[in-house]
């Protein structure tokens, strides 16, 4: 398997790049972790007691000594302790991953399905009004920032109508292990629905732009020539040529539904890693931050990768390489 | 059965946001053809041979505009194109292999085809009829050679029993025994009655088969002819221009006047 020995290597390099920036962004971030870890009760620690927990944690060490000193605990398969949570990284992650991945994979499902749906509509229409609609919609969309549609949302039907809840995955006070499913749906709706807009544009005008193409191709042609109506066309022509490119586009979008998640997340303050992200970013959680960041790259990067390997399964002209 | 009178085709384009201008591509062209016949339609490149074919098949860009008067069989094809006449009356055997899906297999987009055209989606059959072995269905567009994508090509036109086949260079690129293949299906199909527009570039190819042989030069008619005419010098062929062409021919000393 040399193939999939060389992809593995890639990403293994590619991990140990990510960390790396990751890790030394972070040491030159003025976030002092010790500070950050005790907050308002830094006005009772010495400069003795601080500096104690400073060598109990091992940042009296070189910068070097600290990242190898991490890496080698991840070889064996510790990613370390979250001075954040008070809880080993592992933990941390565990509890976030669940409610993280049913907002940001069901956005990202929903947004592929939804935007290569209106793309296909806007250019079987091209030109319309309908098409028009779809184009304004998604342009608006494209250059509207995740966590001020999130804001909107949150006021309109939160807050003002009343619809759907202010925060959280759950009723508050309530155990996350309590809570029932149609209450979790009703607590996932907005920030899925603001993800998924959010999401739905790139896709939809990528999916119009190769239908466009493709309607005005040699075999389109022909398939008029004979006979076939538009419906027939979009069905037979359309789906499959232009399934590819919004495959490409839905793979290379995960990691800004990614992005979008981590804030979308924050502004509902829903419990995922996301949120975790932004807490381990503002408290200097070293190990916390990189073992999601390294989390964020083998998701995005394994999309893309998964998105190259099909277009050449599906596509016979890019053969087997 | 085909009658094309006075027929001008243009493209309307925008110069600046109110003005447009047209630009004319056909004009003036009378054209019949009747049932049994080949009519080969002779011409350069850009002068307007494709665009007198999708003219007939009512597949002209949004921003042409037809003049004149197109009838299949008494009936009308514009200003509103009739419904049910594509693919089952009328047929288009294309130029090239780009007018196949590219991801989609053979023998699905033959039965596309029949079933577009009302017909049984017989695949097996027609591709043995085309001297194709049945595992041509199989093979994606750029697996197949040239020779092989122009008869999946003629069988996928042929799959409705259309009455009038046209033919825009059926046989640009393929080796002489692949184009006289070509040729010769097109000519059996004359010779039980179809209407053929023949159109191409290579005159001498098509004159065993051909009826009669129209001359387009810059999207005017420069004269019909028959194909016995084009013989010797050319002295029996009616318009200058088709005697100038004949014996531009290499065959023929590369003769010009000028």
């Amino acid at each position: 398997m040399p193939v999939l020995a060389r992809l593995l290597l890639r990403q293994i390099l590619l991990l140990v790049v990510v960390a790396l920036a990751v890790f030394l962004l972070m040491k030159a971030s003025p976030v002092d972790p010790v500070d950050a870890y005790l907050g308002p009760a830094i006005a009772h620690a010495s400069p003795e007691q601080k500096a104690q927990i400073a060598a109990a944690w091992g940042l009296d060490r070189p910068a070097k000594e600290q990242f190898l000193a991490w890496a080698g605990h991840v070889l064996t398969g510790d990613l370390g302790f979250s001075t954040t949570y008070n809880a080993p990284v592992a933990q941390v992650m565990a509890d976030r991953i669940g409610a993280s991945l049913a907002l940001t994979g069901l956005a990202w499902l929903l947004s592929g399905i939804m935007g290569f749906g209106l793309g296909l509509v806007a250019a079987a229409v091209q030109g319309s009004w309908l098409d028009r609609g779809i184009r304004i919609y998604c342009y608006v969309l494209a250059s509207t920032p995740t966590f001020w549609l999130a804001m909107l949302m949150l006021m309109l039907f939160s807050v003002r109508l009343g619809w759907t809840p202010v925060c959280c995955a759950g009723p508050v006070g309530v155990p996350q292990d309590e809570v029932d499913f149609l209450a979790r749906l009703h607590h996932l709706v907005l920030p899925l629905a603001a993800l998924t807009l959010f999401g739905v544009a790139q896709i939809a005008l990528h999916t119009r732009v190769k239908l466009i193409e493709v309607l005005q191709s040699d075999y389109v042609l022909l398939a008029r020539a004979q006979g076939a109506g538009r419906v027939d066309i979009v069905l037979r022509h359309g789906i499959r040529n232009a399934a590819l490119p919004a495959l490409t586009a839905l793979m290379a979008a995960s990691g800004e539904i990614f992005g979008g998640s981590i804030l979308a997340e924050q502004v509902f303050a829903w419990p995922g890693l996301g949120r975790a992200t932004v807490e381990a970013g503002m408290k200097g959680d070293v190990p916390l931050l990189l073992a999601i960041a390294m989390l964020s790259a083998v998701i995005v990067s394994s999309a893309n990768m998964i998105a190259d390997r099909l277009s050449r399964r599906i596509d016979p002209r890019m053969g087997v390489a | 059965m085909l009658t094309i009178r006075d027929l001008s085709v243009g493209f309307r384009r925008y110069r600046g946001l109110f003005r447009h201008e047209e630009t004319s591509r056909l004009s003036g062209l009378n054209l019949t053809l009747d049932a049994g016949e080949v009519l080969a339609v002779i011409g350069g490149s850009g002068a307007g041979k494709s665009l007198l074919a999708h003219a007939i098949l009512g597949l002209l860009p949004p921003n042409a505009v037809l003049r004149g008067k197109l009838a299949f069989r008494g009936q009308a094809l514009n200003p509103v194109y009739p419904p049910a006449l594509r693919g089952r009356k009328i047929a288009l055997i294309p130029q090239q292999v780009s007018h196949l899906d590219p991801l989609a297999r053979t023998g699905a987009q033959m039965s596309w085809a029949a079933r577009r055209s009302g017909s049984a989606a017989d695949t097996t059959a027609r591709l043995a009829a085309l001297g194709l072995p049945p595992q041509v269905a199989q093979l994606f567009p750029d697996q197949l050679s040239g020779g092989m994508a122009r008869r999946v090509l003629l069988a996928m036109a042929e799959a409705g029993a259309p009455d009038l086949l046209i033919a825009d260079e059926p046989t640009a690129g393929l080796d002489p025994e692949n184009r006289d293949a070509v040729l010769r299906m097109l000519g059996e199909h004359a010779r039980r009655g179809a209407g053929i527009l023949l159109i191409t570039h290579d005159l001498k190819s098509v004159l065993p088969i051909a009826d009669r042989v129209a001359i387009l030069d810059e999207g005017r008619m420069r004269g019909i002819e028959f194909p016995r005419n084009f013989t010797g010098r050319g002295a029996e062929l009616t318009s200058s221009y088709a005697r100038d062409l004949w014996r531009a021919l290499p065959e023929n000393g590369f003769l010009t006047d000028a």
